[in-house]
């Protein structure tokens, strides 16, 4: 395998076979000190979320649930409850009578999982249990436009949930449609490549992770899929502070984003590289680290792995390529990325 | 004990004596009182082992209630009117997934035009919904229904919406036995859950069924309610024996087996319709009320034997169904098919219009000489809306309808500066 075809500086669009690793940051965890392991490598993992569930081939929200709920449990010697918002998390690994969670664990509505959390946090209150944590899981639609609301409320009240925002940048579950999450230019079922500025619009669109530190919650993170050790550590350091937490995990998804499902580590990382995926975390509202960009790819090597963002690297898109070389660059100004 | 309060501290006050553990709230009129008074008992200590939450949205409140139920709590809210609609998506969430919540709902009208005041439309809109709901006609009943309701939902696991009248009852001050702590633990049990989220014996619970067994889910939710037709008279029967009061129930009857013409309502209203009666009857006419107290699940059975001997029934509802009619009325004549039974429905009392014992008996009189319409709106203003309705006719930017027939009836200024 030569050099070039292995190298995140140039992925190849066709999947290739490797046998090890090389020009990656990836660092397995047989060369890792056991105390610093995921806790892939250990004969107690919990198995929160067990085999057999139906999620796509190469899904990012499944390697996220299955890290960051196997690391809560850790954390809390297993004495978790989750909530799940409506969405691919939720279908993909139940309907009855199937259930790949071993974990008590219930599905209410698509708009209104921080609240049903909430309130299982508030019935552990009242009934005196301190050591059973509540953590809700939903997509970014579910997060960031219909469960916007019952989120902030939680936040508001600083209520003893661990918030887990699985962000693929659209409501796959319902056929790739936009949501507030998805980036510019991405394209979407509502947000076709078509007229003057194909793709989702520029200047549009929120943020989660800094609006959930302007509530000054005790703790917010970011984390992508590429990182499991940095995904695991966050989680565990979240169980660590009462109230309310939120972390934002960058998932691929190679359906709405068009890439091959062997890329989602390699998009992963190379989202963060690029600077469009700031990792990065804030405590009571303050940003307190944030991961350094340590090879800088330029934000095309990323786009073009992906058929959603096809139309921005043709000649005369230049203005929208421009404007996400802006934003990548704004990232790494604002959360100190170099 | 009796006390001289308004039906909403004698609700709060009972549902504090329920030991509920977690109450998550939304402010909204006519309700509001209840809430403030259990958050006081709350934060004061006199309610202990009780979370109180002020949520951002009665749709948050309801999720709220379905997390903390499937936790295995006692769980309670409050709400009325858009309130209701607005959590509309977790009340049927609530009953799809079998959760024991308690509810009250003080009945307000639904808008737009936006109405603070009482009617039964709240109610109706979420009469599919799969929710017990239980009607009470008095501050004493609604203070006792409470306390069985929190009984009935647990020992069925399905949840229960108690109505009362917004203003009529939440607001009025009157007298009321408040039951002890001891009565109340003797009738209502500690809360076992049918189903709980627990790190020892985890659950999956809410997720997806498809068409190879929504049909009988759903069936069993309609079996359920059919159960809780006996449950209801039988915890009313427990009640008495313990409080000494008749409350709750599915039906009560006033004259109504040995009277040719009948009221059929929920509610508040039944007060005013009494005092009609009991003048009536002294006059000799033969008038009876049947008081609706279960309306989910709807006692077809027990209604149709009250109304046996019945020649008129008037069924008098607080709402209606746009575009339809009665809706009380339509599944009276249901019930009824097979009796000789002639069924007038009446709309009255729409957001908060008074309901006079002189128009109900006008109603009275009119079916006494066979003149009643199968269908009458009660002081209806017939000018006005005739009025309107030319003035529709005659150009297409006629303007809001509710200000123009406020400005015929001479309530709001002919001028354009209100």
């Amino acid at each position: 395998m030569s050099k070039e075809e292995t190298s995140t500086l140039n992925p190849s669009s066709r999947q290739t076979v490797k046998f090890y690793q090389t020009g990656t940051f990836t660092v397995g965890n047989r060369l890792l000190d056991e105390e610093f392991r995921t806790v892939q490598a250990t004969t107690e993992r919990s198995n929160s979320l067990d085999s057999g569930h139906r999620a796509c081939q190469g899904c990012g929200q499944a390697l996220g649930a299955r890290y960051a709920l196997d690391a809560a449990m850790r954390a809390t010697d297993n004495k978790i409850i989750a909530a799940n918002a409506t969405g691919c998390l939720e279908v993909f690994t139940t309907p009855y009578p199937e259930t790949a969670w071993s974990i008590p664990w219930v599905h209410s509505l698509f708009g209104n999982v921080a609240a049903v959390a909430s309130g299982i946090a508030a019935a552990l209150k009242s009934k005196g249990d301190s050591t059973t944590r509540v953590i809700a899981q939903g997509g970014d639609g579910g997060t960031t436009d219909i469960g916007f609301g019952c989120l902030s409320g939680m936040f508001d009240r600083n209520d003893d949930v661990l918030y887990i925002c699985y962000d693929n940048g659209g409501y796959m579950n319902t056929g790739v449609q936009r949501s507030s999450a998805t980036p510019a230019a991405a394209r979407t079922a509502t947000t076709m490549p078509v007229g003057d500025n194909p793709g989702s619009s520029f200047n549009t669109g929120k943020y989660l992770p800094t609006i959930a530190m302007a509530h000054e919650i005790p703790y917010v993170a970011t984390a992508s899929v590429h990182d499991l050790h940095d995904l695991e550590r966050k989680v565990e350091k979240a169980m660590t502070f009462r109230g309310a937490r939120y972390i934002h995990i960058n998932v691929p998804c190679p359906l709405g984003w068009g890439s091959q499902p062997a890329f989602t580590i390699k998009l992963s990382r190379m989202g963060v590289e690029c600077g469009l995926v700031p990792l990065f975390e804030a405590e009571n509202g303050q940003l307190t680290d944030s991961t350094k960009i340590r090879y800088r790819i330029p934000v095309e090597e990323y786009l073009k792995l992906q058929r959603r963002f096809a139309h921005v690297l043709k000649p005369h898109n230049t203005h929208q390529l421009d404007a996400i070389r802006a934003i990548a660059e704004n990232n790494i100004k604002r959360f100190n990325l170099l | 004990m009796l006390r001289q309060i308004s039906g909403s501290i004698a609700v709060a006050e009972a549902i504090a004596l329920c030991r509920p553990e977690v109450v998550p709230c939304y402010p909204i009129t006519p309700q509001t009182h209840i809430v403030e008074h259990i958050s006081t008992l709350v934060k004061s200590g006199q309610l202990k082992n009780c979370s109180y939450e002020n949520v951002e949205s009665e749709f948050a409140s309801m999720s709220f209630c379905i997390g903390a139920s499937a936790a295995g709590s006692r769980t309670y809210t409050a709400t009325a009117s858009q309130g209701l609609l607005f959590m509309m998506e977790a009340v049927y969430n609530a009953s799809g997934l079998s959760l024991p919540i308690v509810m009250t709902l003080g009945n307000r009208s639904i808008g737009a035009p936006i109405n603070i005041w009482n009617d039964h439309s709240d109610a109706m809109s979420v009469r599919d919904a799969g929710w017990i709901q239980l009607f009470v006609e008095s501050n004493q009943q609604a203070l006792d229904v409470h306390i069985q309701a929190f009984k009935l939902a647990e020992a069925l696991s399905l949840p229960v919406m108690v109505n009362m009248d917004g203003f009529i009852l939440t607001h009025a001050i009157t007298r009321v036995d408040m039951p002890t702590q001891e009565q109340v633990d003797q009738f209502l049990p500690a809360f076992v859950a049918r189903q709980k989220l627990d790190t020892d014996a985890p659950l999956s619970i809410g997720a997806m069924v498809g068409p190879d067994a929504f049909t009988e889910v759903r069936y069993l939710a309609h079996h359920k309610q059919k159960e809780a037709l006996a449950v209801i008279e039988q915890q009313a029967a427990e009640f008495h024996e313990i409080f000494g009061r008749d409350s709750g129930g599915l039906i009560k009857s006033y004259f109504a087996e040995h009277s040719e013409i009948v009221f059929v309502a929920m509610g508040s209203v039944i007060g005013t319709m009494l005092e009609l009666i009991e003048e009536l009857r002294t006059e000799g006419h033969s008038v009876g009320i049947l008081s609706l107290r279960s309306f989910r699940p709807f006692p077809a059975n027990a209604i149709c034997n009250a109304l046996g001997n019945a020649k008129q029934a008037i069924i008098f509802e607080k709402s209606f169904a746009v575009g339809m009619g009665g809706v009380l009325a339509s599944e009276i004549h249901m019930a009824t098919a097979g009796n000789d039974l002639k069924i007038s429905s009446v709309i009255g009392g729409l957001g908060g219009r008074t309901i006079t014992k002189k128009s109900l008996g006008k109603i009275v009189e009119c079916a006494m000489h066979g003149e009643l319409d199968k269908e009458v709106f009660l002081d209806l203003e017939g000018t006005t809306v005739v009025k309107e309705l030319r003035r529709q006719q005659e150009g297409q930017s006629s303007g809001p309808v509710a200000e123009n027939i406020l400005r015929d009836m001479g309530v709001v200024s002919a001028s354009k500066t209100l």
